[in-house]
């Protein structure tokens, strides 16, 4: 996946025409759901979307590796947080167990020049963004708040109050359209991560009202894992989260969101249209959560064990693989070399994390105001004198 | 000199009109701030000057408001945003508290917000509900932001330039019942030259009690000093102009000559800005008072119907009687 542009190819077909265009490979094809991949590894040669749109991808064989080494890094990393959380060394960690494809088939479907706002859920797309593993950990460590650059990694710090961000990244996309950088393929494109829970939100809401309106280059990509915390998605809504899409006036598509190869396809072109100036669009990545909503959470209180077996033989990874193999793209010695990569990799950020310091108290003071604060400026002198007035302290 | 009498309002509209020359990334947005110029008229002709991608019509929605304002800032735009009215502020409560307040402190400085939250606030235009509101204490209690308030055209004419100019996120309350009222203002100064933006000042000079406002309350006080002047008592009025952060370095060395200090505001008193003054004030010049800091407030309840706020806020009558208690004390 290093190399610029795979060939994702997509055409604007006639409504009636997609059946007739499909190869046998589609045969139980869901017309609501783009698949490109099937949970036995079958790949089909193009999908429709609602409005007609045929979505294929092109791939080489050493990208399909790539997007494969991309899953299984993602979590083989997000389950050593998970580890970590669980052995104290983490307060927090929200699994991503599950929603590999959707992270990192949207991920790569970026291009360099494209911005992001995530959830706190994101490490996928974080990962492809060829950004340190290791960032947001020290949100969940507890030893900072985010502390990065937006603007240097193309990739907003993590929001934590539900649909925020999406608002965040509509104004962003407003200043990408009034900066004059959408309209070739050099354009800017932003997309905003969400999930079905935040449908609810008004401010998601007020989001596809902004965008819709201004054509702001924005696409919505809203990964439906099924859950927020305990809650169904028939307590969210009555549709299919996709259609909401036409009521605000953008298109919005649903995709097999365990299939990466539907979900770089389906983001790809969606962003495209951003860059090039056609406004918004809503993707619905139809995907599962697998574990528990963050370290937290018992799912056991509010979900059966069937329900997870049946989505377990979906797994994003395991489809992948068994592609991999058929079509002989890869073989045993390529799947050992990344599960040794993956070992690797997280060994890593294990050792990483468990060198995280704890910051100096008096840094809670830091950062408030851009140019300082003389009251606070005041506050951290009492609180490191006060420090200091005990016996034998350190500070 | 190009000092002209203006209105407050036409002075912030002259403000606004020279941030936008002066700053290619400032860009107005709200509710009717295009071809309307604002319900009060504060934004008028700018849309027609600047354009509809300077000067934004948005949506009706408070949130998104802000919210949008954050993304444009994090892409380097400086924006300034309208809330039509106080008691509107309150759906973009989240973004404002949330998102635009610690933007700068979890990035640990790498993100700015520097964006001017603009609200005509406070009473006494005979509004129906939810208009004339003074929301100061919800925004002044939450780090990261700053927030200031103008009480005359010279300051609303400096101080938003200020505002825009500042990389602060600041919520920048307009007295909306003093829109009309006028002074003199020099539109040619430079900004340089302006009083500090986080600095309160003398409003009158005097020598018997401290009295202190802001916003639309100075006014009040400065008639409120000149009745007790007839009377033979010098009220020194101090116009705060900067409720966050608190600038009470004067207010220290007055209260330090007259013993009795009394705060004016026409929000609630309870756990309004006039309680943590009267703290710190009593920290800092306990010694030399000699009455309790006293506070003129409106009353703990819902702000009333228009027909009974002129009980509800206080006037010149009501700042005198705690002038007097403070003397009897």
């Amino acid at each position: 996946m290093a190399k610029g542009d795979p060939g994702v190819t997509t055409t604007r077909g006639r409504r009636a025409a997609p059946r007739a265009k499909r190869t046998a490979a589609t045969a139980g094809g869901d017309p609501e759901l783009v698949q490109l991949l099937t949970p036995a590894g079958e790949r089909v040669e193009s999908a429709f979307g609602p409005d007609g749109t045929e979505y294929r991808v092109d791939f080489t064989d050493e990208e399909y590796r790539g997007l494969y080494r991309d899953l299984v890094l993602v979590r083989k990393l997000d389950a050593e947080a998970t580890a970590l959380q669980r052995q104290g060394e983490l307060g927090l960690w929200a699994s991503l167990l599950g929603q590999e494809a959707a992270q990192v088939g949207s991920g790569r479907a970026l291009r360099s020049q494209d911005m992001a706002f995530p959830t706190y859920r994101e490490h996928g797309v974080l990962y492809c963004r060829g950004i340190d593993p290791i960032m947001p950990l020290g949100l969940f460590r507890g030893v900072d708040q985010g502390g990065w650059d937006p603007n240097e990694f193309k990739f907003n710090m993590y929001t934590i109050v539900i649909g925020a961000q999406t608002l965040h990244a509509t104004g962003y996309a407003m200043g990408v359209h009034m900066d004059g950088k959408t309209g070739g393929d050099d354009g800017e494109a932003v997309i905003a991560y969400f999930g079905d829970g935040a449908t609810s939100q008004g401010d998601v809401n007020e989001a596809f009202v902004w965008a819709s309106v201004f054509n702001a280059p924005l696409v919505f990509f809203c990964q439906n894992n099924q859950y927020a915390i305990s809650e169904p998605l028939e307590r969210q809504t009555r549709v299919p989260l996709y259609q909401r899409a036409r009521g605000f006036g953008f298109p919005g598509v649903r995709v097999d969101g365990n299939d990466v190869l539907a979900s770089y396809a389906v983001t790809r072109h969606a962003l495209d249209n951003a860059r090039h100036g056609q406004g918004p669009s809503l993707i619905e990545a139809y995907t599962y959560r697998m574990g528990a909503h963050t370290t937290s959470d018992d799912p056991t209180r509010y979900r059966i064990a069937s329900e997870v077996e049946a989505w377990q033989a979906k797994d994003p990874i395991a489809r992948m693989k068994a592609f991999l193999e058929k079509q002989k793209i890869a073989d045993g010695s390529f799947f050992a070399e990344v599960d040794e990569q993956a070992r690797a990799e997280s060994v890593h950020l294990r050792e990483r994390v468990l060198a995280m310091p704890d910051p100096e108290p008096v840094t809670m003071f830091d950062h408030v105001y851009p140019h300082g604060s003389p009251e606070l400026d005041e506050q951290r002198a009492q609180f490191s004198r006060y420090l200091e007035s005990f016996e034998g302290s350190a500070h | 000199m190009a000092t002209e009498t203006l209105t407050l309002g036409k002075a912030l509209n002259a403000g606004l009109r020279r941030a936008l020359e002066h700053d290619q990334k400032v860009v107005i947005m709200g509710e009717d701030v295009g071809k309307l110029g604002g319900v009060f008229r504060i934004t008028d002709g700018l849309q027609k000057d600047f354009g509809d991608q300077r000067v934004i019509d948005t949506p009706l929605a408070e949130s998104g408001i802000i919210g949008t304002a954050v993304g444009l800032a994090i892409r380097g735009f400086r924006p300034v945003c309208e809330i039509q009215f106080d008691g509107f502020v309150y759906p973009a409560y989240d973004q404002i508290v949330s998102q635009v307040a610690k933007m700068h402190y979890r990035s640990q400085g790498k993100v700015r917000i520097p964006m001017v939250i603009r609200i005509p606030y406070g009473g006494g235009i005979g509004a129906v509900e939810h208009h004339s509101e003074s929301p100061e204490a919800y925004f002044a209690h939450t780090a990261g932001l700053k927030v200031v308030t103008c009480a005359n055209p010279q300051d609303a004419y400096w101080m938003i330039q200020q505002a825009v100019a500042s990389d602060d996120p600041i919520v920048f309350l307009e007295p909306k019942r003093r829109y009309w009222e006028k002074g003199p203002v020099d539109l040619e100064a430079p900004l340089s030259a302006a009083y500090p933006l986080h600095s309160a000042r003398v409003a009158r000079a005097g020598t018997d009690a401290t009295v202190l406002a802001y916003g639309p309350m100075v006014r009040t006080c400065l008639d409120a000093a000149a009745a007790a002047a007839e009377d033979g008592r010098e009220l020194e009025v101090v116009d705060l102009r900067t409720l966050s952060p608190l600038d009470l370095t004067a207010v220290y060395e007055s209260v330090r000559r007259t013993g009795r200090c009394v705060v004016v505001h026409e929000a609630p008193g309870n756990l309004g800005l006039g309680a943590e003054i009267a703290a710190r004030v009593t920290e800092e010049c306990f010694y030399s008072l000699e009455a309790p800091v006293l506070r003129v407030t409106g009353f703990d309840t819902p702000y009333p119907a228009s027909r009974v706020e002129e009980e509800y806020l206080p006037d010149l009558d009501r700042v005198l009687d705690a002038v007097d208690r403070a003397f009897g004390w």
